[in-house]
């Protein structure tokens, strides 16, 4: 049984009421959590430490303006957070924060979190329109209470299994969950989770989320996700299927950009050994009779897949902002499942667990030497 | 694909400076007789090379690569090549996922005192190279 403190009000609400006490009484310094920019509804990532600053942040909005993990480690780069903070993040966020402080990209001391299970969020691209957006909410909303896929989610979420976060201090729980509006109840995981919502005004009790519910939504999810990874299955079993997937790309690199595990300031892409000068084009002219420009695209985007396929918590940035919509996030949530099946690994889950790929054991995979 | 007698592959080799190479550099002037397929590339350590190396050997048309280096236990940094094996099974994955021929990529172990054996990796992987036919990114353009 997991302690759980259940507050008066709605859930979007409570939150917004337990931050606000949190902020009053100086338990934390500061509140990392998602703000509206206006009053039509566009959002941000925002660090709020005043409270009356908070009236207008809307912690469980259905966008990912970038994956708040990359945005977490900029703050404890260079160690522990100063002040206490506390974050609302999805559960992929965390799990990509995870794995960058695995990478020494951040420290998880003096942050606490707070996630839910989550129902998932909309592509960027659909927060352009306002009105679209409003409209959407509601349907959105109707959704998570049922526990149902909604129809304009990111592909990735869709196709998303992990949407129960494993090491959030505090969980709320979202999905299907069908007295949201009726009442807030925060799962308090940790010691941390416990100790900070010691003297808020509330009752606190023993009960778990319920298991069957989760199972449920869970299927329906891995029923999508099959059929997504088997439409890209379909196209990608040889060259011609990657020209065919990855032919329209632009070289504009902002999927690595966006990416959370995607981490090094010195990439190799953007590096002199991936500038293709007047020499590369004169031998592969001499050689193929005719080159795509700019060059490079399947080395870019399998090599990119070598490089953090282990990692890949599957948020769907990068599909998110690329102009030419190549369905990313599916090719890199397919690839990276099965690379990290090998090792038994799932990105983000626990911090003390190594990366797969700097440890290994004495006797393995003899199966691949020859 | 039908077998071509004339076809010679061409198979670029990452040698490890410690076994792999000094295994080549036995094999030669023990005046063992292998296939003339192999372009050797010196590393100081089969972990070196990043998979991206790899990659992009294929992409630009290799028609197989090979990663050679100390066996397990004997690495002269103690456990560099346990690293590469792991990184060259993870690649292996991704290329047969994403479609590419994972059967043209091969890691062996070959000491400095197998002279023998690495004339027998280099003929043995230079047949199956033979039996699958020219790596088809050698013709692509839109790579």
């Amino acid at each position: 049984m997991t302690k759980t403190l259940k507050l008066k009000n709605n859930t979007e609400q409570g939150i917004l009421d337990f931050l606000k006490f949190l902020l009053e009484k100086d338990k934390v310094k500061g509140v990392f959590t998602l703000k509206k920019i206006n009053k039509d509804g566009s959002i941000a990532y925002s660090l709020i430490t005043k409270p009356e600053e908070l009236d207008d942040a809307v912690p469980f909005f259905p966008l990912m303006p970038t994956n708040a993990g990359k945005l977490l480690s900029r703050f404890t780069l260079n160690g522990i957070a100063k002040e206490p903070i506390i974050a609302v993040v999805k559960p992929c966020e965390l799990r990509a924060f995870i794995e960058l402080v695995k990478r020494e990209q951040g420290n998880l001391e003096n942050i606490f979190f707070i996630s839910s299970t989550c129902g998932g969020v909309y592509p960027s691209k659909l927060a352009i329109d306002n009105n679209a957006l409003k409209k959407n909410l509601i349907k959105y909303w109707d959704d998570v209470k049922k526990g149902e896929i909604n129809a304009d989610l990111r592909s990735a979420c869709k196709a998303c299994t992990e949407f129960i976060p494993y090491t959030a201090d505090i969980t709320v729980d979202l999905v299907g969950n069908n007295v949201l509006d009726k009442q807030c109840i925060l799962y308090l995981n940790t010691k941390n989770g416990e100790e900070i919502a010691k003297d808020i005004k509330g009752d606190f009790l023993e009960r778990e989320i319920d298991n069957k519910k989760l199972d449920s939504i869970r299927n329906k999810r891995e029923t999508e996700k099959k059929k997504l990874f088997s439409e890209i299955d379909a196209k990608m079993n040889d060259l011609d299927g990657l020209v065919e997937i990855f032919g329209r790309c632009i070289g504009c690199h902002g999927c690595s950009k966006v990416c959370p595990i995607c981490y090094c300031k010195l990439c190799e892409f953007e590096s002199p050994d991936s500038e293709y000068g007047p020499s590369y084009y004169e031998s592969e002219l001499n050689r193929r009779g005719a080159i795509k420009v700019p060059p490079g695209t399947l080395y870019y985007q399998i090599g990119r897949l070598t490089h953090i396929a282990i990692s890949c918590v599957g948020c769907g940035s990068c599909e998110d902002v690329c102009p030419v919509d190549i369905p990313l996030s599916i090719i890199f949530k397919k690839v990276g499942e099965s690379v990290q099946k090998m090792f038994d690994y799932t990105p983000g889950k626990n911090v003390e667990e190594e990366i797969p790929l700097v440890t290994f054991k004495q006797e393995e995979f003899v199966e691949v030497e020859e | 694909m039908k077998k071509n007698e004339d076809f010679m592959p061409r198979i670029l080799a990452f040698l490890c400076n410690w076994c792999s190479y000094a295994g080549a550099d036995l094999a030669g002037t023990s005046r063992i007789k292998y296939p003339p397929s192999i372009l050797p590339i010196r590393v100081m350590c089969s972990s070196r090379v990043d998979p991206l190396f790899i990659l992009r050997a294929y992409l630009n048309g290799a028609d197989g690569v090979l990663l050679a280096g100390c066996h397990p236990g004997d690495c002269h940094y103690q456990e560099g090549n346990y690293y590469t094996r792991r990184r060259f099974a993870m690649l292996k994955k991704v290329a047969e996922e994403v479609g590419l021929e994972a059967d043209r990529l091969r890691l062996s172990w070959v000491s400095a005192s197998e002279g023998q054996r690495y004339a027998k990796v280099a003929t043995d992987f230079t047949e199956k190279i033979k039996e699958l036919g020219e790596n088809p990114s050698k013709s692509k353009i839109f790579l």
